[in-house]
């Protein structure tokens, strides 16, 4: 059988819902809800690269280069924050973050 | 032929360590499992003739990001137990919403196939005999190269921010100070003590 545009794309949608479900499933946990946007752009950087692969076309690669910083550059901030919550509070629960009365 | 194996194999291990992620009791074991995810989205990069982003991807996200989480976890002394309760209180919603999200992307992106006429609106099309990293390195220096320091920029900003945000400076710690330390003088750095025989200090 032959693999092609759809396949991949149907493989980045499945993880695309698992990251989704990831955040409903762990509303507690940071770090894991954290994980599972890490997923979801991964998710979609595999869809760039599937698209940008059968188009032939080189700028959804770099489109996906760029999505990959900006992920790394999250997931360090993000635990940076994370981080400066623990020591401050003692937990990391999602529900007690309320500082900011928002 | 063996290129299909290889995707489904990709994508079934891909798509169960990511139901692992989830999943997972231990937050070590979900980390280690995001890794076994990222490993396998590399395998399809390299399927997909992306050679350079697959490296990058466990380059950057196995070798930085996954480790970096498993810092935080093994450092953040964490009850993972309490933060579980009341797990299945959310798994109708989020298996309904999850459900829907994707009934939703399978509709729209399923059946999707690229027209011929889209092939012309190509920026840059992939050139012949040229390898990946050649290719992507042509336009991203030339092209995209503001893109390029954009992103840079954004890794800069991380950068600073990470380290201003969990930077401390504990009280009592001894630091070098040049100036004090070379400005010592034999009358401040030594006391004399004349000791009569017989008695001690």
């Amino acid at each position: 059988m032959e693999i092609g545009l759809s396949q991949y794309l149907t493989v980045a949608a499945i993880l695309f819902t698992i990251g989704v479900f990831g955040i409903f499933l762990n509303r507690k946990n940071v770090i894991v809800i954290l994980m599972s946007v890490e997923l979801i752009l991964l998710s979609v950087n595999i869809n760039l690269v599937a698209f940008s692969s059968f188009l032939g076309d080189l700028v959804g690669q770099v489109f996906a280069l760029l999505v990959l910083t900006v992920a790394a550059g999250e997931a360090a901030i993000g635990l940076a924050i994370l981080v400066t919550y623990f020591r401050n509070r003692g937990t990391i629960a999602v529900e007690d973050i309320n500082l900011m009365k928002g | 032929m063996v290129a299909a194996l290889f995707f489904y194999l990709f994508s079934a291990i891909a798509v169960a360590s990511a139901v692992m992620v989830i999943s997972a009791r231990n937050p070590v074991h979900s980390v280690l499992f995001l890794i076994l995810c990222f490993f396998n989205a590399a395998g399809l990069f390299v399927l997909l003739g992306a050679e350079f982003l697959a490296m990058i991807l466990v380059v950057v996200y196995v070798g930085a990001v996954a480790v970096l989480f498993l810092f935080v976890v093994m450092m953040l002394d964490v009850d993972f137990v309490e933060l579980r309760e009341g797990m299945l209180n959310y798994l109708p919603i989020g298996a309904v919403i999850g459900l829907i999200v994707l009934v939703e992307l399978a509709l729209a992106v399923g059946s999707w196939v690229i027209s011929p006429a889209s092939l012309q609106a190509r920026a840059a099309p992939l050139p012949e005999g040229v390898t990946n990293t050649e290719a992507l390195g042509r336009v991203l220096y030339t092209d995209f190269l503001f893109y390029f320091q954009a992103a840079g920029l954004v890794l800069l900003v991380a950068m600073v921010g990470a380290i201003v945000l969990t930077l401390r400076h504990k009280e009592g710690v001894k630091r070098q100070n040049i100036s004090v330390q070379v400005a010592r003088s034999p009358a401040t750095a030594v006391e004399v003590v004349k000791v009569k025989p017989g008695q001690g200090i």
